[in-house]
């Protein structure tokens, strides 16, 4: 696949602050690659780089095979020359213009004929399901309206990417979801690459071609599809960063592994690699719970019922786990534990990480 | 997509073009005077001379000035603090009836100026031919006047009934604004509404009414009108008075203008100590107790109270406002000042007069508009760019002009019109003196701060991301600017035109330094022909320029109300 966006050794700060170092990033044709991270990670500066609000103390950024910025020869291209659509966190509809006059906006700039533009922006408007919305202020619109208009807007003018910071960070849960299949969507039918910015993880496995992990000091972790990056994560941060987390410390003995304090060995089998503690790390619907071994024994330490699923907190040799299962299942199989009971656990997947690693990213 | 390329760095962009024309005019029209200010003050032929500065200051004549602008300005803060203070709690704290109304009267002072409040507690209270003094004495048979207005307390007491709603402002804003739960917590806590008030809700507010007696501080020490129709017959002097008076008797000699020079410099430091305080009481904890929402602040069940103490505001309003403008109004319709103000003596002759026949006037009243307009429109252009400079963009230099930015809000009107003198009376190659131009020029440099003020807060609600939207459609930082910006920003700058406009056309402190004698404005038109004893036609006059001021101001708050919808 051809890249359309090349960011080679980029790097950026505010004041003292090393926001991004020496990034490197390669986006491809028609996909929907999306860069997920924490807060404050230096996502917004990326795109704002891209978009050319900003300038890169060092490196190169190419945009569809052109230099729009690069340090080394002084070379930048304005952001109005770079032929992109941005959708903001805070959707930045100018408060002044209609819903027509909003999406039609990039038209006449260009300076299109009136008609082609009255045609182009209806059908927009349309498409993105709000008919009969056109002569609205911003300030009579939903939410979810006004980001509909941003992302129409963004898209009207046929740009070659479309960067979008955080879009659905301000809707409320329904709206997000309804939202995120729509771009989706949109996506698809114009064919054309999306480089999505967010902190959700939700919003990133179920719109992404591929995801970049950034973590908080600006590092891209791991790039790969939703699948490799769930399952297959490359290090603790990211496992951790991409939903609950169980982690067990191990104690080894002459090449076993035990959990805690206690004398059980893990039933799983041993790490690759070397590190002087380790750990395990789980997700709660990977961790079998059950009333008869073989299997580690534990205790329910607490349990709480979530309607649908039932959580419980268990205790293993001192070690601590949360694992879940749906109700129903639960009373089925005779699973319905009381606070204090003796129960087994066996897992599905299991991963080994470094116990070092673990410090590290308590604050995530 | 275009291959074109525009070189960031090093290069000479619209951005710096649009920089140096902000610092080139705050540097023409306010820091250059001042500089020279603070240079004549400091330097005695070409060398510094910091003795002579002393000198100058101990002078009896100059140093009783100093310490009467401070003592005036200390009576009218504290008088002012307590008023604003106590009506702010009784229209924001209490069950007070017809709250709201009682609040938007309390504002009614602001719109009177108060040179011509002074006007009329003179023809009410001065000693022997005050309209209330003869009263007493004519009919209750009192040997002596009863008060007099030529006095300290007579400055202080109509300064604090034009200025108190500054103070009044702030504390209603941070009454209203204060989270009651931090009230009701309290309460809950078993504290009793005594203590409550004492520990909760006063520290809460104090930094309000700090913040608002330290405005009052600094207008009052600055101020002209009042202590110059009421004071300078007695020979008390303040500041601003001194400087008008050696200025004006001695034409521009050079030991008047050292005085005058020594004398900015006082107003120049204290205003920069007292703006300096404000920002400091204002920065710390004020904001963060305070939130931006507005809710249901709990209220003083005033029982009994209420209608004595609503009968109480309207007496309070009625005397200061309502008594001085028909006292206004009426002396402007007798054919001559000390006829009793019967139905038979009234007419409309002199207010006809002043309009259309009588040079004096028409051409103050023409000045006055024409400057006002003048001075309007283009500190409102040139304060929408700075602001824009100083608020959205970030070039290189920026520093310089936020500093320039500060200054004209701490330039007081005296101070402006003397250095504007020093600078535009053919020194330095151009002499505009006696002319109108020297008068726009100085109007410029006084109402700048208005504009910027007006113009920032507008420029801060339009997010950047408005912008950065528009340019990336494709649009040109012209094209952004001319669509999103301007449009966004239009009620700031249609504020900021009457925040200048309606100040502008009663304007005195700078005008009566800079006036020729056919280049007289309403302001000063109204006070030189009361000092020449043409009191009914100055009456008639200021008569004519309430009503102007009344018309303007419900403009003003027609257009406001419009914008913040």
């Amino acid at each position: 696949m051809e890249n359309i966006i090349t960011i080679e050794g980029v790097a950026k700060s505010y004041a003292d602050h090393h926001v991004l170092q020496n990034l490197d990033l390669n986006i491809e044709k028609g996909e929907c690659f999306t860069l997920l991270g924490p807060s404050g990670c230096g996502k917004t500066t990326l795109i704002r780089l891209l978009a050319g609000h900003e300038v890169p103390e060092a490196g190169k950024i190419c945009i569809d095979n052109t230099v729009v910025t690069d340090s080394g020869t002084g070379e930048y291209i304005p952001p109005e020359r770079r032929g992109l659509g941005i959708v903001f966190q805070d959707y930045a509809v100018w408060p002044h213009m209609t819903v027509y006059e909003n999406i039609a906006y990039p038209l006449k700039i260009e300076k299109r004929p009136k008609e082609e533009i009255n045609k182009l922006v209806m059908r927009m408007i349309e498409v993105v399901g709000m008919k009969g919305l056109d002569k609205r202020l911003p300030s009579e619109l939903s939410g979810g309206q006004q980001q509909r208009v941003a992302l129409t807007r963004a898209l009207v003018a046929d740009p070659s990417v479309m960067l979008l910071d955080e879009p659905l960070s301000n809707l409320d849960a329904n709206l997000r979801e309804e939202m995120r299949f729509k771009i989706k969507a949109l996506q698809r039918e114009f064919g054309i690459t999306v480089l999505y910015v967010t902190h959700d993880q939700e919003v990133a496995l179920a719109i992404s071609d591929r995801i970049a992990i950034m973590d908080d000091k600006g590092y891209i972790r791991q790039i790969g599809t939703p699948y490799e990056i769930f399952e297959q994560p490359k290090d603790l941060f990211i496992f951790k960063f991409m939903g609950i987390a169980n982690f067990l410390h191990i104690r080894e003995e002459q090449g076993k592994y035990f959990v805690g304090t206690g004398m059980q060995p893990i039933p799983w089998e041993g790490p690759a690699g070397t590190a002087e503690n380790w750990v395990v790390g789980f997700r709660p619907s990977d961790a079998q719970i059950s009333r008869n071994g073989p299997a580690l024994k534990g205790i329910i330490k607490r349990t709480n019922f979530l309607g649908d699923t039932m959580d419980y907190m268990i205790e293993i040799d001192g070690e601590n786990m949360r694992t879940e299962l749906e109700t129903q299942q639960a009373i089925n199989e005779g699973l319905m534990f009381t606070e204090g009971e003796e129960c087994y656990i066996s897992f599905r997947s299991l991963l080994w990480f470094d116990a070092a690693q673990l410090k590290e990213v308590e604050s995530i | 997509m275009s291959s074109g390329t525009i070189k960031k760095d090093g290069g000479f962009g619209v951005a710096q073009l649009i920089l140096l024309i902000s610092i080139a005019v705050l540097v023409v029209f306010v820091a250059w005077p001042v500089i020279l200010i603070l240079f004549n003050a400091f330097f005695v032929n070409g060398e510094f001379n910091s003795l002579d500065f002393y000198r100058v200051l101990t002078d009896s004549e100059t140093f009783k000035a100093l310490t009467n602008s401070v003592l005036i300005a200390s009576m009218t803060t504290i008088g002012s603090t307590i008023v604003g203070t106590f009506f702010a709690w009784l229209v924001t704290r209490t069950d007070l009836p017809y709250k709201t109304f009682m609040k938007s009267l309390f504002l009614v002072p602001f719109m009177l100026p108060s040179f011509i409040g002074a006007l009329a507690w003179k023809m009410l209270l001065s000693p022997y031919s005050g309209y209330i003094n003869r009263f007493f004495m004519e009919t209750f048979g009192f040997t002596e006047p009863i008060f007099n207005i030529y006095s300290y307390v007579g400055i202080s007491a109509v300064e604090v009934m034009y200025l108190f709603p500054f103070v009044f402002i702030q504390v209603c804003g941070a009454l209203e604004r204060m989270d009651p739960t931090l009230e009701e917590s309290a309460r809950i806590s078993g504290a009793g509404l005594l203590t409550i008030t004492r520990k909760i809700t006063i520290p809460l507010v104090l930094p309000s009414i700090m913040s608002g007696a330290l405005l009052i501080m600094l207008y009052s020490m600055a101020h002209f009108g009042t202590v110059a129709v009421l004071g300078i017959e007695q020979g008390i002097y303040n500041i601003p008075t001194l400087i008008y008076e050696k200025i004006h008797q001695s034409a521009g000699s050079f030991e008047s203008i050292r005085t005058g020079t020594v004398l900015s410099t006082v107003l120049i430091v204290s205003a920069a100590i007292i703006i300096w305080g404000q920002q400091k009481i204002l920065s710390r904890g004020h904001y963060q107790i305070i939130g931006g929402k507005s809710f249901r602040p709990m209220e003083l069940k005033l029982r009994g109270l209420r209608y004595p103490l609503l009968i109480f505001c309207l007496a309070y309003i009625g005397f200061t406002i309502v008594l001085p403008t028909i006292v206004i109004f009426l002396v402007g319709g007798v054919a001559t000042y000390g006829l009793p103000l019967t139905w038979k003596n009234l007419s409309l002759n002199n207010y006809k007069y002043v309009l259309f026949e009588y040079e004096v006037t028409r051409d103050a009243i023409f000045n006055s508009v024409t400057l006002g307009l003048a001075a309007a429109l283009i500190t409102m252009f040139t304060g929408v760019m700075i602001s824009y400079v100083i608020v959205k963009m970030k070039v290189r230099g920026k520093g310089i002009l936020e500093f320039l930015g500060m200054l004209p809000f701490s330039v007081p009107g005296s101070v402006i019109a003397l250095g504007v003198i020093l600078a535009w009376s053919g020194q330095f190659g151009i002499n505009i003196y006696n002319t109108i131009w020297i008068i726009l020029v100085s109007y410029i440099a006084r109402y700048m701060a208005f504009s910027l003020k007006a113009n920032s807060a507008a420029l801060e609600q339009v997010h950047d991301s408005l912008m950065e939207a528009s340019r990336s459609c494709g649009a040109s930082m012209w094209q952004s600017l001319n669509n999103i910006v301007v449009p966004l920003v239009r009620p700031g700058m249609i504020s900021a035109f009457f925040l200048i406009f309606l100040p502008a056309l009663r304007e005195l402190t700078v005008s009566i330094m800079l006036y020729a004698p056919t280049t007289r404005t309403i302001g000063v038109a109204i006070y030189t022909l009361n000092e020449d004893g043409e009191t009914v036609m100055s009456t008639a006059l200021a008569g004519v320029a309430l009503i102007i001021i009344v018309v303007g101001q419900s403009l003003i708050n027609h257009f406001t109300k419009k914008a913040g919808e």
